[in-house]
């Protein structure tokens, strides 16, 4: 059922390749933002144009892709993409992390731990971790360039001064190898551990920003911290309600007009898997537990 | 005494020639040359419009001059990198704005302010650079409870302070100043210079300080050099300049200082 | 029983059908045709056809009514649908000093060689609303006058015979592509006039606007607006020479500012460039002073920091494309972001009220 108007997987040839070439650059050079030709997509600016590119630039008629957003697969903007990807590439399609080979995701990293020869694409809002810091570009790249990063400090000291812990809690900014910092793209910081030495290949696009960056097999991925004010991964103190997995990133979900919450896997196939499993959570339907 | 020494001795630390900027037909300064040696004050007095700000922003690399050389440490700054010129200006260069809002970050605390040039240079304990930042402000007279707060909530006199500070926290071996006490009340200036003078004297610091006041230089410099229209028109020690000025332009200016 | 927000799918599907029935509206009034809009729609569709840097009149009417007449989304369809076609080559550079004009004014010369002509226009016109055209009656033939035969000489090149504006030496070389590379700052001028020609409208009024505000001033007068249709040319190999495969109706704008001269040249005038595709004269006219304001660096003027000069400001935010989709992208689900910064926030809340009961 694919669409025969386009090209396999929407972008011509010729725009694949520059891509790929774009691709090639950032995981030899990672943590560094490779300018390249955004193209213009059917779908707007700031809703995973970057990502989208970037999957199309990787997919082969033989790949299962997966597409999630918040952790989700049934999320409206995650239901939108794959189905782009139904439509211009005619590739299967899977809500299984384990068994996709190209995962594209918009703010999480799937619980389910990744293998070699997985591809995982980022969705990035804002590539450059020193924007807020700084808003020009001509001026932030030289910043990389000589690796002043002095000024992403002053922000971490200040977080600390005024609210006792870095209060940065997603979009966690990390360095690369030890070389450049990287906006992780607003994945919560949660997440960030499954960056560093992660057996799959990772790759980050901003489509607005016209910036591919990437993180090869393994990478050496730090979050930027102090020695005396560590970095922690946090989530909230509770177990899944659904699934009872106390090591998930959780959504909160308000379920009543009182104010009473649940909180539930925010990765959906996860939770699922969990379920079939025969694990419960506090609301888990009695007696169906098998 | 011990600049005599340093200047039989040593070699210069900064090490000018030529040096000539032009605006246009304007001429901003002109073939100016001199030698700073290792813990010397050099003053650079002249009213506004004789070129001593101008001088200053190309000695600190703000400006590139038409000609000449500068030499730091008997290498040629203006043939270096950008690379290279930024590593000078955040490690053994500074530079003390006259307005401190050009120097400071107004949205970053004063513990941060101090600290940034730490962090900038790889330090990466919390406690540790909060304690040098603490050690500081104590030697700039700020107290020690003010670190959390912005410098948009302090005084004039406290933001320069502060930005001296954030200045001298690496221990650059250089320091530029541009007329640090210019905008300061006058009672505030008295301390401030007292300030300074206690600061120049305990690390032996190695300063270039440009001024139109008379007094800053009487009080810090050991070298004088008096610029009229982007010309050097006399140079010699602070006492002797001023107490037996040779230059007519140079006389009119002591003469035009209330003696006190 | 708590069921997880399912049903992202039916929902879409059920939002594109109600989408298309808003779109046709009551279904007793008779539909548009996409020729009505492009007859009738027509300044709409040179929009759509310059912001989407695509030249079909038919394409750009198709947007239009597929975008319920809102002119960014139809804009963004003819962008995306652009930048899937195949390249087959560069044109000549149109020689806009031999277009067919139907509107040709200076506002520095009362008359001169081509003549002033006013052309269809509503810079005369009172604007009271007619209801005679909620009749729909037809209008009376316009009257007509041959065409006349001398060339019409662009005004710059009068004034630059006597040296009296800025020189515009040729440049052959090819220009950069933004649709194709990515934007680097500093930018050429040719890249910024590229951006500045499919920005959208609002911006570069609102810029040019403000640089006759005094944020960035430059003086400009239009020296010349005209508009017209020219020729355009592609090279063949094969043949050796040019031939001509349409034309196209262009807007070009050239203002004529005033210059003080600098260290190395004399007082003169300088050049202010807008050409866009269509009749859009309120955007080559915007886009030819914001191209003035950007280039104080190469005229040794000062930057006084509006932000009409800056550069990196005005090309980073003048596409509505890239606006528009980050700006509604905000509008997407942040559940995990936001569950992160609730929990910060409690935690930061908690601690906090135990120092203040700590304290009291």
């Amino acid at each position: 059922m694919t669409d025969q108007a386009y090209n396999f997987a929407y972008l011509d040839e010729q725009t694949k390749r520059m891509i790929r070439r774009a691709l090639l650059k950032a995981l030899a050079i990672p943590g560094y933002q490779v300018p390249f030709a955004s193209r213009e997509m059917p779908m707007p600016y700031g809703w995973g144009t970057g990502g989208v590119q970037v999957t199309a630039a990787c997919l082969t008629p033989d790949d299962r892709l997966k597409v999630i957003d918040q952790g989700a697969d049934d999320t409206t903007n995650a239901v939108s993409i794959r189905r782009f990807f139904q439509r211009t590439a005619g590739v299967a399609t899977t809500e299984r992390t384990t068994d996709a080979t190209v995962i594209q995701t918009r703010h999480r990293i799937p619980e389910q731990p990744l293998a070699e020869g997985q591809i995982l694409v980022y969705q990035v809002p804002i590539p450059e971790p020193l924007r807020f810091l700084e808003p020009r570009e001509t001026e932030t790249r030289k910043m990389h360039e000589l690796e002043e990063y002095g000024l992403m400090h002053v922000k971490l000291y200040e977080d600390i001064a005024r609210h006792g812990e870095i209060a940065t809690a997603y979009a966690y900014p990390v360095r690369v190898e030890g070389r450049y910092v990287m906006d992780p793209s607003p994945i919560p910081k949660f997440d960030n551990p499954k960056l560093a030495g992660n057996p799959a290949i990772q790759l980050f696009g901003a489509g607005r920003e016209a910036r591919i960056y990437a993180l090869p097999p393994y990478s050496d991925v730090v979050s930027l911290d102090f020695e005396d004010h560590p970095f922690t991964a946090s989530k909230a103190d509770h177990a899944c309600d659904l699934c009872g997995s106390g090591s998930s990133y959780l959504d909160e979900v308000i379920t009543d007009d009182r104010g009473t919450r649940m909180f539930v896997c925010s990765d959906t196939d996860f939770c699922a898997a969990r379920q079939a499993q025969g694990h419960c959570g506090r609301l888990s339907p009695q007696g169906d537990a098998p | 005494m011990t600049l005599m020494q340093n200047a039989i001795t040593a070699a210069p630390l900064l090490s000018v020639q030529g040096l000539t900027k032009r605006y246009g037909p304007r001429i901003g300064c002109a073939d100016v040359g001199f030698d700073l040696y290792p813990g010397e004050v050099l003053g650079i007095v002249g009213e506004s419009g004789s070129g001593k700000s101008t001088l200053l922003s190309c000695l600190a690399g703000h400006q590139r001059p038409d000609q000449g050389r500068i030499l730091f440490d008997g290498a040629d700054v203006l043939a270096f990198s950008e690379a290279e010129r930024r590593r000078l200006l955040r490690g053994d260069w500074a530079y003390v704005h006259q307005n401190p809002r050009d120097g400071l970050r107004m949205g970053v605390s004063a513990g941060g302010n101090v600290g940034e040039r730490l962090m900038a240079v790889g330090a990466r304990n919390y406690a540790a650079i909060r304690d040098s930042a603490t050690d500081w402000l104590g030697r700039v007279e700020i107290a020690a409870d003010r670190i959390d707060d912005r410098p948009s909530a302090f005084s004039g006199g406290m933001q320069q302070r502060l930005q001296i500070a954030r200045n001298l926290v690496t221990g650059p071996r250089l320091v530029f100043m541009d007329e640090p006490t210019g905008g300061l009340d006058v009672s505030v200036q008295a301390r401030l210079l007292d300030l300074l003078r206690g600061l120049v004297r305990d690390l032996g610091l190695s300063v270039v300080i440009v001024t139109h006041d008379l007094a800053v230089v009487r009080l810090l410099a050991d070298r004088l050099m008096v610029m009229k229209s982007g010309r050097v028109v006399e140079t010699g020690l602070t006492d002797q300049v001023l107490d037996d000025p040779q230059h007519a332009y140079t006389q009119l200016l002591v003469s035009s200082v209330l003696q006190v | 029983m708590y069921v997880a927000v399912k049903g992202g799918e039916r929902a879409i599907d059920a939002a594109h059908a109600w989408l298309a029935e808003e779109r046709r509206g009551d279904p007793a009034i008779p539909e548009l045709t996409v020729a009505q809009i492009r007859e009738q729609m027509a300044l709409a569709v040179n929009r759509v056809m310059a912001e989407g840097s695509l030249y079909d009149p038919d394409l750009a009417a198709l947007a239009i009514k597929q975008a319920r007449g809102d002119l960014i989304e139809a804009v963004f369809l003819i962008r995306a649908y652009r930048t899937t076609l195949p390249r087959f080559g560069t044109s000549r550079p149109v020689d806009t000093a031999a277009m067919a004009v139907d509107r040709r004014v200076s506002a520095t010369f009362k008359d001169l060689p081509g003549g002033q002509v006013l052309g269809p226009t509503f810079d005369y016109t009172h604007r009271l609303l007619d209801f005679a055209l909620a009749a729909e009656g037809e209008a009376p033939p316009a009257p007509q006058a041959p065409a006349r035969d001398e060339p019409v000489p662009h005004v710059t090149g009068l004034l630059d015979r006597d040296g009296l504006i800025e020189g515009q030496p040729a440049d052959d070389t090819p220009a950069p592509d933004l649709t194709r590379q990515p934007l680097e700052l500093p930018a050429s001028r040719a890249l910024r006039l590229q951006a500045l020609a499919r920005a959208d409208e609002g911006f570069t009024l609102s810029l040019a606007y403000s640089t006759q505000r005094g944020y960035g001033r430059t003086h400009a007068f239009v020296g010349e607006l005209r508009i017209g249709r020219v020729a355009v040319q592609v090279d063949l190999p094969e043949l050796g020479f040019a031939v001509e495969i349409g034309e196209v109706e262009l807007t070009e704008c050239d203002t004529v500012n005033q210059f003080k001269g600098s260290r190395t040249e004399p007082p003169q005038f300088t050049r202010g460039y807008g050409l866009v595709m269509g009749q859009s004269e309120r955007k080559a006219i915007s886009m030819s002073l914001v191209d003035r304001a950007l280039r104080w660096q190469e005229l040794g003027e000062d930057f006084t920091g509006a932000p009409a000069q800056d550069e990196e400001f005005v090309l980073s935010h003048c596409d509505n494309i890239q606006s528009t989709g980050f700006l509604e992208h905000i509008k997407l689900p942040h559940y995990v972001d936001f569950q992160a910064e609730l929990e910060l926030v409690r935690r930061m809340r908690r601690e906090a009220m135990q120092m203040q009961e700590a304290a009291e």
